[in-house]
């Protein structure tokens, strides 16, 4: 993904995580990630989605990128550098200062006891590196402005004092105090009322264009998917499936997968017409070494339960950057050894 | 049909007593899904344990009645709510919120059913023959019978929550709660679930409540919609109608409150927040959030009336007072 000649912002390279499931003895492999690799132009905010259903990995890879967790094997690059390995402590501090995690639960991010501004002023002294209060009182307020709030409604205040889009917007404005140019949100509107969430939402979109930040936003809302993001990335069982620009994507799905999940949202306006099929065993599917959604697809030949499907670029006769990890796109030939030019004019 | 009358359910606590639902009145048929939305905090999960009758401190059930009434030997009983926890399973059932969580995790999933069905009118049928039905009505379910020999941990959320609706429906209840029955669920297992229930519904000619604050769930599934704001209802509608056009400015705030697929519309969600049910405000309790606010809405509680046969709403502009004094009849 991603052409050479431009510099690259984040890339993973190869990335996967591998975790051990069951005890010592019998124990089994699983890939959370596996074998991923994504790129983002630098220079451009966006917003690049990950959008996939519980146990794709779209959790684990946000994790391995805001460096919570480290890959098993493989590396991410911020600005060309990686971020991976031991990082002494200026590296470790510059990474900080441009890449911040959102997390999931606002109610659990700020402890209860504690007024939230005491998360605002840490973050402002050791990660920012504010000398005097003057310093963190400022980075603080301006940190609060960029996410709507003003701090006199803020400092001195207790969580249960907030309402959950308020607090989501405050650990925004936490992760916002070091200027970061990547924001790493897991599902930061999954437990934020419906009224509410769009708050939250729109404002990534302010901070992707006043604040020039990228932001990678893990979710499995379509709809606020299609809403907010530039780029989205569907996972399925530890691999990326489908890339491209979200409308694109949306409006014209490559793979089967992104095909099922978009027909299984409930939508309002289109009621669903057939039946779908639902796994009975899930862990068998990260074994698979070819499509790992082969068991579920209505469109499966032979071929996609013995080789590992092509990734196909379905977008080039629009010149976007659109692709797919499905042996449908190139009529279920095996194409490994091909040059690509062929590959397109089997595209769909 | 489930006949509710103005039921006040309260909980105790040490700030003073929450009002969780206010002064609620409707019917709920036979052979139809009815669906309760609104926002956390409206008072959606406390309706429905009310209505269960599982009602335990510091909850307590201020005033009102619900009543179940049910046709047994082709006469009409009527069921009290102190006496439905007697009818658990049997005729009314509830799958929670937190299903995930509801099944014991050190017994395997055929003792829970048979513990479960111990004092129904499945017993008489013995161990085995029991057994033997239950992977008869999995496999009617589509679900794997050998999932009666495993342990809940070794089985996947959405397939727990199928073994919690298929034990909730097994021995054919009239009423089916369910609470959230899919929220912490993807959206392709999600949509399994919600067809099954559908196919259920059809299937058994029940009544099944489904609580969910997600409206195309609603859309997908329910006949019938009512919607809760702090503690009250503010609209019962049939579903597409209600979708179509609805008739409170909250019915229609929720709707637009989220983006659609493929829709490029700016959305901006609701503003502000539901008001303390420790002490509610005078007149209309969304008239600080609604775009449509007079100065009359703060003084008067508007009442729920029927705007038109079948749809009624509580709001003296969309629904205006002057129908009540013709005589409106309550829900």
């Amino acid at each position: 993904m991603g052409t050479r000649m431009t510099q690259h912002f984040l890339e993973a390279r190869n990335v996967s995580k591998i975790y051990r499931i069951g005890g010592l003895i019998g124990s089994t492999k699983i890939a959370a990630v596996d074998h991923v690799n994504l790129t983002l132009e630098s220079g451009k905010p966006q917003i690049l989605t990950i959008v996939g259903e519980s146990g794709s990995g779209k959790t684990t890879l946000a994790r391995m990128i805001a460096r919570l967790i480290p890959p098993t094997t493989g590396e991410i690059l911020i600005d060309g550098k990686s971020t991976s390995g031991r990082l002494n402590h200026a590296q470790m501090k510059e990474f900080r200062c441009k890449v911040q995690p959102i997390f999931q639960n606002p109610f659990e991010s700020f402890s209860s006891r504690k007024t939230v501004d005491t998360y605002l002023f840490e973050t402002a002294r050791n990660i920012l590196g504010t000398r005097n209060k003057a310093e963190t009182h400022r980075a603080v307020d301006e940190a609060l402005a960029s996410v709507g709030l003003s701090s006199d409604r803020v400092i001195g205040r207790y969580p249960n004092q907030f309402s959950g889009g308020e607090l989501q917007r405050i650990s925004v404005a936490r992760a916002m105090i070091p200027r970061p140019e990547l924001l790493v949100a897991d599902e930061p509107v999954s437990m934020i009322d419906a009224s509410l969430r769009m708050n939250v939402v729109n404002l990534f979109k302010k901070l992707r264009d006043e604040y020039n930040v990228t932001i990678l936003y893990i979710t499995h809302d379509l709809s606020t998917a299609y809403y907010v993001s530039d780029l989205i990335a569907v996972m399925y069982r530890g691999n990326i499936v489908e890339y491209g620009p979200s409308a694109r994507v949306l409006k014209q799905p490559a793979h089967p997968y992104t095909e099922l999940l978009l027909d299984s949202v409930a939508k309002i306006g289109k009621k669903w017409s057939d039946v779908v099929r639902l796994p009975d065993m899930e862990t068998k599917e990260y074994g698979h070494a070819a499509c790992k959604f082969a068991g579920r697809c209505p469109y499966v030949r032979d071929i996609c339960r013995e080789v590992k499907p092509p990734w196909v670029d379905v977008g080039s006769a629009q010149n976007v950057e659109h692709d797919a990890l499905c042996f449908k796109l190139v009529d279920y030939q095996n194409v490994e050894q091909r040059p690509p030019a062929k590959v397109e004019e089997h595209a769909v | 049909m489930i006949r509710i009358r103005n039921i006040c359910t309260y909980y105790r606590t040490v700030q003073g007593t929450v009002k969780a639902v206010e002064d609620v009145s409707f019917d709920i048929y036979d052979n139809e899904i009815v669906g309760i939305a609104g926002e956390s905090g409206c008072g959606k999960t406390s309706l429905m344990k009310t209505i269960y009758g599982s009602v335990e401190s510091p909850m307590y059930i201020a005033n009102g009645s619900v009543e179940l009434v049910v046709e047994e030997m082709g006469r009409e009983k009527v069921i009290p709510s102190e006496e439905i926890h007697q009818y658990w399973w049997e005729y009314i059932s509830y799958i929670p919120q937190a299903s995930m969580s509801v099944l014991n995790p050190v017994v395997r999933i055929k003792d829970q059913f048979l513990d479960l069905f111990q004092n129904t009118s499945a017993r008489p049928l013995g161990r085995e023959a029991l057994l033997q039905r239950m992977a008869d009505y999995l496999q009617e379910l589509e679900l794997p019978p050998d999932v009666l020999n495993a342990y809940p941990h070794q089985l996947s959320g959405g397939m727990r929550q199928r073994v919690i609706v298929a034990m909730a429906t097994f021995v054919h209840p009239r009423f089916v709660l369910a609470d959230e029955p899919t929220t912490a669920l993807d959206v392709v297992i999600q949509r399994g679930i919600l067809t099954m229930l559908m196919r259920l519904q059809k299937q058994l000619q029940n009544t099944f409540i489904i609580v969910s604050h997600d409206m195309g769930v609603h859309y997908q599934i329910t006949d019938r919609m009512v919607i809760m704001y702090a503690g009250k209802v503010v609209e019962i509608s049939p579903t597409e109608a209600m979708f179509e056009r609805p008739i409170h400015p909250y019915t229609e705030m929720l709707i637009n409150a989220l983006p659609r697929l493929g829709d490029d519309e700016q959305r901006v969600g609701i503003s502000g927040r539901p008001p303390s049910l420790l002490n509610p405000p005078s007149g209309c309790r969304f008239a600080d959030r609604c775009y449509l606010v007079t100065p009359r809405c703060r003084e008067i509680d508007p009442p729920l009336v029927e705007v038109e046969p079948g749809r009624f709403a509580a709001c003296i502009l969309r629904a205006p007072v002057e129908l009540v004094e013709k005589g409106w009849e309550r829900a």
